[in-house]
């Protein structure tokens, strides 16, 4: 996939401008800089919060790999279908989560998504077609296929994506999952998030090529790599996936090479890379940064316009988590509440 | 008992019961649909399917990839979503494959999302030994799923009640584990036509008694009942109870039946050892029951092997009917 962004081209010329300033409105693209601040400025509450002892367990943090997340999830409806993973938190949001509910999940409140049952590892806002968060790696896998296969089914027209990490691709889910989506032809788009390291293996060292995209010619279906963090990219190789399985075409293999700042969880020790390594990624290539520089230059929004937007974010999130700190928490007695459907 | 009222009957195997039953759902709910192994032309390992593929076509009778945890995945998000599947393992052994599927996402899914889902996903467990497939083709690990919250494990043992536990697990909202013992499904029995259902979690008292309350499930339910025919030539008069479902268990009936004849015996094929029978007994060491036992419990399940090839070795490896009858009769005459 090379739809580089032409930083030469002027404001006026919109053929030759990367794939998202030719397919979305303005107002769009200033909404898509908001939901990469937004998953930020959240994974940064969360985290702050989890120092505090606010939040207990433990939690995945995607800090730097936002414009997958959102570059994937642009051109979606509600309609359309995602499965996660445990580095989920972007892709609730960039599908359109409310904040607060989700930091009172990670709160283990009532008024969280899962009621206080899931917690950061199975958040899900089912409601903006989020299946949900996955603690298994893969597991989230063949479930989007048969997701996938309820749509060809009920001809509904929309489309699942199945999030999954760069660690997935070696688990037996990834081969049986991508074999049934392609022998059927269904409208799924498996969309890897290569950050280079499943917990502290590298890609390099657990997989035998060296692109996760290669796997796609042993399904016949069209494998791509994008740089994972430039939206454009994201969302044109997105595009095309989607186009495809809403024809009938069958399944697409993405594969957004990016990179995640914090460690694995919170027990990574950050032994398996470099302090350069990662500072390289923060100062060098950082999603946001890079998005931001790029609409100020196809003149969709100025200084004040980023400022605001920021703004309103940081209040979100301060609103977010005081709701979740307000909300009240589940009673001992509903314990087997949601163990199976109650029954009039 | 059951949930409608039932019609004329006629003598249908357990395994006709079981493809009148996916029929009927098919052709009452277009989102029921059958996945799995050579069900379609080739009518399943064990011809349950047989030519249903001719009569609803290969999208609702689905023959899957060799791939048990993709294809209970693909099951379970279909489920999610809005279908109604049956997923059919090729033999209950291979389940092993997809545990992480069925464990970890069918089960758990409702919960972790907080209700947001339901997971109406019917999968089916051809078990059990007898067919000298040896090791790997004769288990009986229903108790395996049945230690998991979230699903729902049933074994019924007539054709009658295939058919109706079946129809009533397509309506489940939650995920339905059917274990299906292989030597059933050529038994024959009286099945009425149309549509019913029996009830997931109720066990059913197959011959009332006053000596000792058999608990057995599955195939030896049957064994159970030929040998309580012959104690009771003995003057020993025995309550064989069908637990027809793990889970939920229907404890009361066990109780109630324990207060009566103050001895239990516990007969199942999967291994003695964890199984279902270790449940049973201590759910009546902790009940009121416990007070009206006149002798220890007695548990008759599977060796602690894994299933053997030889005819004899395989037989000797599950309870049979003259180890039922020995067992019963030195429970109830104290030569134990």
């Amino acid at each position: 996939m090379s739809a580089t962004a032409k930083k030469s081209a002027s404001k006026t010329d919109g053929a030759n401008q990367p794939f998202i300033y030719r397919q979305f409105d303005q107002e769009k693209l200033r909404d898509a800089l908001r939901k990469m601040y937004l998953i930020r400025q959240f994974e940064e509450g969360a985290e702050e919060s989890y120092m505090r002892g606010l939040i207990h367990g433990t939690m995945h943090l995607s800090i730097g790999q936002e414009a997958s997340a959102v570059g994937i999830c642009l051109g979606l409806s509600d309609e359309d279908q995602i499965t996660s993973t445990h580095r989920g938190h972007g892709h609730c949001i960039a599908k359109g989560a409310d904040v607060s509910r989700m930091f009172a999940e990670f709160f283990g409140k009532t008024t969280g998504y899962c009621r206080g049952r899931g917690g950061s590892m199975h958040i899900a806002d089912v409601s903006t077609g989020n299946l949900g968060a996955n603690g298994i790696v893969g597991g989230g896998l063949p479930i989007a296929v048969g997701a996938a296969l309820t749509a060809k089914k009920m001809k509904t027209g929309n489309v699942v994506v199945c999030f999954f990490g760069d660690g997935a691709n070696n688990e037996g889910a990834f081969h049986e999952a991508l074999n049934m989506a392609a022998i059927w032809k269904l409208p799924v788009v498996f969309v890897c998030e290569n950050n280079g390291y499943g917990m502290s293996t590298s890609v390099a060292r657990a997989t035998a090529v060296p692109n996760i995209a290669d796997r796609a010619a042993a399904y016949a279906m069209p494998g791509v790599i994008v740089n994972g963090n430039v939206v454009s990219d994201v969302a044109e190789a997105m595009h095309e996936a989607t186009e495809r399985a809403r024809n009938g075409e069958g399944p697409t293999l993405i594969e957004c090479k990016t990179y995640r700042y914090r460690g694995h969880s919170k027990s990574d020790r950050n032994r398996y890379r470099t302090k350069e390594e990662i500072e390289e990624w923060m100062t060098e290539r950082d999603p946001i940064e890079a998005f931001e520089a790029e609409l100020v230059e196809f003149g969709v929004i100025d200084a004040a316009g980023i400022e605001a937007i920021r703004e309103g974010v940081r209040k979100e999130i301060e609103a977010g988590i005081e709701f979740a700190k307000e909300s009240p928490m589940p009673e001992v007695a509903n314990l087997e509440k949601y163990v199976y459907t109650e029954q009039a | 008992m059951d949930a409608q009222v039932e019609t004329a009957t006629r003598e249908l195997s357990y395994a006709q019961a079981i493809q009148e039953a996916m029929a009927i759902a098919m052709e009452r709910d277009e989102r029921v649909f059958l996945m799995g192994e050579d069900i379609g032309v080739y009518g399943g390992a064990f011809q349950v399917t047989g030519d249903l593929v001719e009569r609803f076509g290969p999208e609702r009778v689905m023959d899957t990839p060799i791939s048990e945890l993709g294809g209970a995945g693909v099951a379970v998000g279909a489920a999610v979503t809005g279908m109604r599947p049956i997923f059919e393992f090729q033999f209950s052994d291979f389940a092993t494959l997809a545990m992480e599927q069925i464990v970890n996402q069918a089960a758990k899914m409702r919960y972790m999302l907080g209700g947001a889902v339901s997971v109406p996903v019917v999968m089916r467990f051809p078990a059990g030994s007898g067919t000298g497939a040896a090791a790997q083709h004769s288990q009986s690990l229903e108790a395996w799923l049945g230690h998991v919250p979230g699903l729902k494990v049933i074994q019924p043992s007539t054709p009658h009640d295939v058919k109706g536990m079946l129809l009533a697990a397509i309506e489940d909202p939650d995920p339905v584990m059917i274990y299906e013992h292989k030597l059933l499904y050529k038994m024959k029995g009286e099945v009425p036509e149309g549509y019913y259902t029996v009830p997931i979690g109720k066990a059913a008292v197959r011959r009332e008694g006053a000596d000792l309350t058999i608990v057995a499930t599955s195939i030896m339910v049957h064994k159970s009942l030929d040998a309580a025919k012959q104690l009771a030539e003995e003057g020993i008069d025995v309550e064989v109870i069908d637990l027809r479902s793990i889970r939920p268990m229907d404890r009361q009936t066990i109780i109630d039946s324990v207060c009566k004849t103050s001895r239990l015996m516990c007969v199942y094929e999967g291994v003695k050892t964890l199984g279902v029978g270790a449940e049973i007994s201590a759910m009546i060491a902790e009940s009121e029951a416990f007070d009206y036992l006149d002798a220890p419990v007695v548990r008759l399940g599977g060796a602690e092997t894994p299933i053997p090839y030889n005819p004899e070795l395989e037989k000797a490896t599950v309870p049979q009917v003259d180890g039922i009858v020995k067992a019963a009769r030195d429970l109830v005459t104290g030569a134990r």
